[in-house]
């Protein structure tokens, strides 16, 4: 606002379309999902490209929306007090975030903590047709459901957890020494030094990449599955979404460093790649948690159980 | 921050690729837009115009929720099926599954769509930037997106009423609480229970983002000199409900797409055949669900603090303990969750522990209650439109509140869970405590938003007959669930149509009352009495009523001082 008679700091942003067509954006998506899951309207059950169009228009949006956001801040609009609010902003984010984690890490430890009610015959129902499974739960690690690929009969058998200090143990260092590498990348950008920012930034992706490749590989050699039990279940959203947070970070990351090419970003002002630094730094966290309490504990709590994974 | 300092860095250089658009904008100077440019509306960055969707979104949605509410007391009216019989009106209202559809989605449209855009998006909106002294939100194209989110959750939520549910029927009707395994794929295979999920998936978003613009407003934003302790106490409410939205809504989110897998990717949470929960979601849903009961009736306590002082001369009775009191609400309401399962197995000791802290929360409330009350005491009182609102809502909510005592006990619960008298209480502290702030802020503040007066013998009649109406709808459902009623069925013995009769005859009186709100809008609209900047007088303080009526379209260009 270059307007004489306004004699604060603050940014009165000016009308956009983006905020109209992001929701319009949600609501293709949520639409296609709803179509690819049940089928709706002209959307076949099981359509894979169903959500695509509200995804692309999102992606779209967040673009056009963040662009100018740049914009704006470049136009000197992101004075020191709006700068105040949008590092905020950022911490609030990430704090709702850390309570979505919270849903998973309740779900996983209502299951390590209290299996053994299931397997009691004073709490379970006599007349349940998965009692056999059920009795499995009365020790860990728990049992889970297994279709037997050539008769098709329903076989109940154990759970085998990872080892966590293997490949897990690995991608703990992995995202722990991206931790650093960032940092680097962060004092490199503010001493000025940005060919240091650039290399610093550079390992944090590839180090990013990595971990998500490694956890790819270690979901491949599960020894339990998503929709045999309650283990699998809980294991795979909750160190699921910590990988989709990881792709996110990295793609933010990613971001960050090809604004860095681009010449973008000050020694003194550089409010995204701060909150890219805040989001990592927040996945890796998020991942100590499930690394301890998903991995470590019942590994040392209950001991290895069946011959496990790697 | 040096706010009164001009702007440094925009005056200078790098503004120059929209520096045309700046000269444009100073020539035509302060002209503000059109009230019907389109633009105005779709692409708005500005909290008073935002603001005016949320109410207006609120009444639309309000409206279809009083019309699913005057569904069922009809259907209430008498014993038998009276409307999901088949065959009234041409079968329009199908079987009786149908009434279970319309009681869910009454529940979750005035909770997500009427009461909170209201309360929190509506006077959040129109009112914390200006009684903070600021110019707008801190992000006001967030601020944009928060509420556009809520047509599109709301138009999910339509849908699913019209899409398949369970088999041979449509919708979900298991209860706005979304218990499996009612909403599993086993009881509603359909799409139904999907587009209910992702409409509060949504809904969760645009609240989310809401909060963080409020709290990052509040705590950035306020004019110089204005300290916490020295902040208006609407927006202390405000701040604390944002707080709880921020803490809450990703749990239920994450319960929500727990359900979700599990109807659509065989996932296990609450599948008690592959050692799943379906209790886990219980706790899942009211660890949110409890902060949701106070993120709806917080706001409505700032309002009623400003009106009782207000229109009582007098500023209110313990600023600090009054503020301090929503802040411990806040707190505890995250730790007493489970006082809505008793009934589910649970421990006693744990039962035991739920009954204590939930009894604790009587003390906070208590400290409200008494502070309204001493800061009437001695004033000179007038008894205004909002003032009684103000005063109804008092009563109203202390008749909750004294329920609410009884149903902490997890030995009375065990009897009345799930009965009338708890669905009796819940409107008490909701319907005539939330609803009832809503209307006291409506008639407060109708003059600044809409710079027209409106007329305050509609406005009272709108009370009484709400006051008189909405007991009579909701007083005699105590007796019925002490009498054993319970909630969510059709059709009763007909040992208890007296007090069904009474209550439904109570609905006709509150529409008679709301007949008068629109009448009352309508005639403001078409008279146009020229509003005044402060038509209360020397007891309304807080920086509003410095303005005109209604406000600049941007306000606080030169920031407001305060001592």
């Amino acid at each position: 606002m270059s307007d004489a008679t306004v004699k604060h700091d603050y940014h009165l942003v000016k009308p956009s379309p983006w905020p109209l067509l992001g929701a319009i954006a949600f609501l293709m998506l949520f639409l296609g999902m709803a179509g690819y899951m049940k089928g709706f309207w002209f959307i076949e059950k099981g359509a894979l490209w169903a959500p695509a169009p509200g995804f692309l228009a999102l992606v779209f949006v967040c673009v056009g929306w963040w662009g100018d956001v740049l914009k704006e801040s470049r136009g000197g609009d992101h004075t020191e007090v709006v700068q105040i609010s949008l590092r905020y902003g950022m911490v609030l984010f990430i704090a709702s975030e850390v309570m979505f984690f919270v849903a998973w890490f309740w779900g996983f430890f209502e299951m390590a903590i209290f299996f053994d009610v299931r397997g009691n015959a004073a709490h379970t129902d006599l007349a349940n047709p998965n009692l056999e499974n059920l009795k499995g739960w009365a020790h860990w690690p728990v049992t889970q459901i297994v279709t037997n690929a050539e008769t098709g009969a329903r076989e109940f058998l154990p759970v085998r957890p990872f080892d966590p200090f293997h490949l897990p143990l690995v991608n703990t260092l992995i995202l722990l020494l991206s931790g650093t590498t960032v940092t680097w990348a962060h004092h490199a950008l503010q001493s000025g030094d940005r060919a240091g920012a650039k290399w610093g930034l550079l390992l944090t992706v590839i180090l990013g990449i990595s971990f998500t490749s490694f956890q790819a590989i270690e979901y491949a050699e599960a020894g339990f599955s998503y929709d045999g039990s309650l283990y699998g279940s809980a294991f795979f959203m909750a160190t699921g979404f910590h990988g989709a947070h990881v792709i996110i970070g990295t793609i933010f990351l990613i971001v960050c460093l090809l604004r860095l090419m681009a010449g973008g970003m000050k020694p003194t002002k550089h409010l995204g790649f701060e909150f890219a630094a805040w989001y990592w730094h927040f996945v890796d966290v998020v991942w100590l948690f499930l690394f301890a309490f998903v991995y470590v504990a019942p590994h040392l709590i209950f001991g290895p159980g069946a011959p496990a994974a790697h | 921050m040096s706010a009164d300092t001009k702007s440094a860095p925009e005056a200078g250089h790098g503004h120059g690729h929209d520096h045309g658009h700046d000269q444009a904008h100073d020539d035509h100077g302060h002209h503000d837009p059109k009230w019907y440019s389109p633009a105005r509306w779709l692409f708005s960055t500005n909290h008073k115009d935002i603001g005016t969707l949320y109410l207006l979104f609120a009444l639309g949605a309000g409206t279809v929720g009083m019309i699913f509410s005057g569904i069922m007391r009809v259907e209430l009216a008498e014993p038998g099926l009276q409307l999901f019989n088949g065959t009234a009106f041409g079968g329009f209202f199908g079987n009786p599954e149908n009434y279970n559809v319309i009681t869910t989605m009454h529940g979750l449209i005035m909770i997500f769509f009427m009461v909170m855009p209201a309360l929190i998006g509506g006077f959040g909106n129109w009112f914390v930037p200006l009684m903070i002294g600021a110019p707008d939100m801190a992000m006001p194209r967030m601020n944009n997106i928060s509420f556009w989110l809520l047509p599109v959750s709301f138009t999910l939520l339509i849908l699913s009423m019209f899409v398949p549910g369970p088999p041979g029927a449509n919708g979900f009707g298991g209860g706005w609480v979304l218990y499996p395994p009612l909403s599993s794929h086993d009881a509603n295979p359909g799409l139904a229970m999907d587009l209910v999920i992702f409409s509060l998936h949504v809904a969760g978003i645009s609240s989310i983002l809401g909060a963080i613009n409020f709290i990052v407003t509040i705590l950035n934003m306020r004019a110089p000199g204005m300290t916490l302790h020295k902040m208006p106490l609407f927006a202390w409410s405000v701040l604390v409900t944002a707080f709880l939205l921020v803490l809450a809504l990703p749990v239920l989110a994450g319960a929500l797409t727990m359900l979700l897998t599990d109807r659509n990717f065989g996932s296990k949470f609450f599948e008690p055949a592959g050692g799943g929960d379906p209790i886990m979601f219980q706790h899942l849903f009211w660890f949110f669900g409890h902060p949701e009961v106070y993120i709806m009736i917080l706001p409505g306590f700032g309002i009623i603090s400003h009106v009782i002082s207000t229109f009582s001369k007098k500023p209110v009775f313990g600023y600090l303990g009054m503020a301090y009191a929503m802040v411990s609400i806040g707190v505890i309401g995250f730790i007493v969750w489970a006082h809505h399962m008793y009934t589910v197995g649970m421990n006693v000791n744990l039962k035991a522990y739920f009954v204590a802290a939930t009894m604790v929360i009587a003390v906070p409330t208590g400290i409200k209650i008494f502070s309204w009350i001493a800061t009437m005491w001695g004033g000179s009182i007038e008894f205004k439109v909002p003032m009684l609102w103000a005063i109804g809502f008092i009563f109203l909510f202390t008749v909750g509140g004294v329920t609410g005592v009884v149903l902490a006990n997890a030995g009375v619960d065990h009897a009345l869970h799930d009965t009338y008298y708890v669905v009796a209480h819940f409107h008490y502290v909701l319907s005539l405590g939330a609803v009832f702030t809503l209307f006291c802020g409506w008639y407060y503040w109708f003059e600044k938003m809409w710079g027209v007066k409106y007329n305050g013998f509609l406005g009272g009649l709108h009370f009484w007959f709400m006051f008189v109406g909405s007991n009579m709808v909701f007083f005699p459902q105590h007796f019925l669930g002490l009498n054993g009623m319970p909630r969510r069925y059709v059709d009763y013995t007909p040992a208890f149509r007296e007090w069904h009769h009474w209550s439904t005859i109570g609905y006709y009186v509150v529409l008679v009352g709301m007949a008068f709100f629109f009448v009352g809008l309508i005639e403001a609209m078409v008279r146009r009495r020229k509003a005044e900047a402060n038509p209360w007088g020397e007891g309304a303080t807080t920086l509003e009523w410095t303005l005109s009526s209604p406000p600049p379209f941007h306000q606080y260009n030169d920031l407001p001082r305060v001592r």
